[in-house]
């Protein structure tokens, strides 16, 4: 008998990496080994011959290839120690010699204890399973994999209506246009040279394009910057009223 | 049937889980609790006696109407519904710990299962059957679990306390009483 990897959520088991051994169909753990190690030897649970045992629990796990699961490997390991325990001379009177094995029996129980509450969930488990509520939502049910009912016809149909349902994408082209700010700049210092106020609708064309606006607007605010002129717009959306920056005339 | 039977049979149709007691109760102020327990206990009757296909299952401290096992089989088949997939045994020795010993921190369970079950607390919590209650004191004040209401609904217990007791479990290996 080999040990089959069960894939588990965290992710696959590899098949070829026989040190990563998550669960295993026959035994849910080392206790589960031992107990049915037990069993099967038809030993009393509170008198373990624990020599025997240890020996059985070892070519178990060899044989199961379990011999890299550390949690096999360490109750391995205090089975040996427990053996040991066994074997050495007990000194002062009987009655105050502590079972070696009294801790592994304890653990045992324990364990053997839970295994009957587990049979009685599977028993309830599977008794709910199999009655269905309303709208019965299992949580993780596989869709049925239904092979795919389709003639040629049909498909070269579906095929076609995508094809003419698709357009021809809508494709701008860009073209990179420089704008023209110390252009701009020089033409509004000219205007200004003439007179002392303009409105940005006139310093533009009518027919004037998005280029040359941002150039323009570009231009006036670089100018208000550096104080050559003065902006104001009274209202939003107003015209922008654009004067040179002359103080002494504002003043007057 | 009498109406108050008819109301609760509608109320329980209506639902995908199983409706608490006093949920039910609600639905008729009028009704005392005796009124409505005696509806439940011949609404169950009325489905067992006069045979059915479904019947009324008590559990999770509400009711439910679920189908008859015996066409579990032709209901799958059909593929109306599918089995929930059964937990592992490693799932199922967890939730056992979890279920008497609750609240439980990890440590403890994986001394008892010999194993360490840090994934299989993760998957039990995703499945909404655990949930952490709090922290235990002492060192690393590790976390706490404890089986939610959906744990009943997915065994069918009607509460914890259906379970055994934890001294009438593991009889066979216990040594004969000491003769006093």
């Amino acid at each position: 008998m080999s040990a089959t990897l069960e894939p588990t959520a965290d992710g696959a088991a590899l098949p070829e990496e026989r040190s990563f051994v998550i669960d295993l169909p026959a035994y849910a753990g080392p206790l589960d080994l031992l107990l049915a190690l037990i069993r099967d030897e038809k030993v009393d649970i509170y008198d373990i011959p624990i020599a025997h045992i240890a020996k059985q629990f070892l070519v178990r796990i060899r044989q199961l290839q379990l011999n890299d699961a550390a949690e096999y490997l360490e109750l391995a390991a205090r089975l040996l120690r427990i053996k040991a325990q066994m074997l050495l001379p007990r000194h002062g009177p009987e009655e105050t010699w502590e079972d070696p094995r009294a801790e592994l029996v304890r653990r045992l129980l324990e364990y053997q204890q839970m295994r009957e509450v587990v049979d009685i969930l599977e028993r309830r488990g599977d008794e709910r399973r199999s009655r269905f509520g309303r709208a019965f939502l299992p949580e993780s049910v596989e869709p049925v994999a239904a092979p795919l009912a389709l003639s040629l016809g049909e498909l070269l149909a579906a095929v076609d209506r995508i094809l003419r349902v698709t357009k021809e994408p809508t494709v701008h082209t860009v073209v990179a246009r420089a704008l023209d700010v110390p252009g701009a700049i020089a033409y509004v210092r000219r205007i200004l040279g003439e007179r002392k106020r303009t409105r940005l609708m006139e310093l533009l064309a009518a027919d004037a394009e998005p280029w040359q606006v941002i150039s323009m607007l570009l231009a006036l605010l670089e100018l208000a910057k550096q104080g050559e002129l003065r902006l104001v717009q009274p209202r939003p959306f107003a015209s922008v009223d654009i004067a040179d920056h002359d103080p002494a005339g504002q003043a007057a | 049937m009498i109406p108050l039977a008819k109301l609760l049979e509608a109320a329980l149709f209506a639902s995908p889980r199983p409706i608490p007691t006093d949920e039910l109760a609600a639905l008729a102020p009028e009704a005392s609790k005796a009124e409505v327990a005696a509806a439940l206990d011949g609404l169950r009757e009325h489905y067992d006696v006069d045979g059915h296909g479904v019947e009324l299952v008590e559990m999770a401290g509400g009711w439910q109407i679920l189908t008859r096992p015996e066409y579990t089989e032709a209901i799958e088949r059909a593929q109306l519904a599918a089995r929930p997939q059964r937990l592992s045994a490693a799932s199922l020795e967890t939730l056992a710990i979890i279920a008497y010993r609750q609240p439980i921190g990890r440590g403890e369970i994986e001394e008892i299962r010999g194993v360490s079950v840090g994934s299989i607390l993760k998957s039990l919590h995703e499945r909404g059957l655990i949930e952490v209650v709090g922290r235990a004191e002492g060192l690393g004040r590790p976390l706490l679990y404890a089986t939610t209401p959906l744990f009943l609904e997915q065994f069918a217990l009607r509460h914890l306390e259906e379970l055994p007791r934890a001294d009438e479990l593991a009889i066979a290996l216990r040594p004969a009483p000491q003769p006093l």
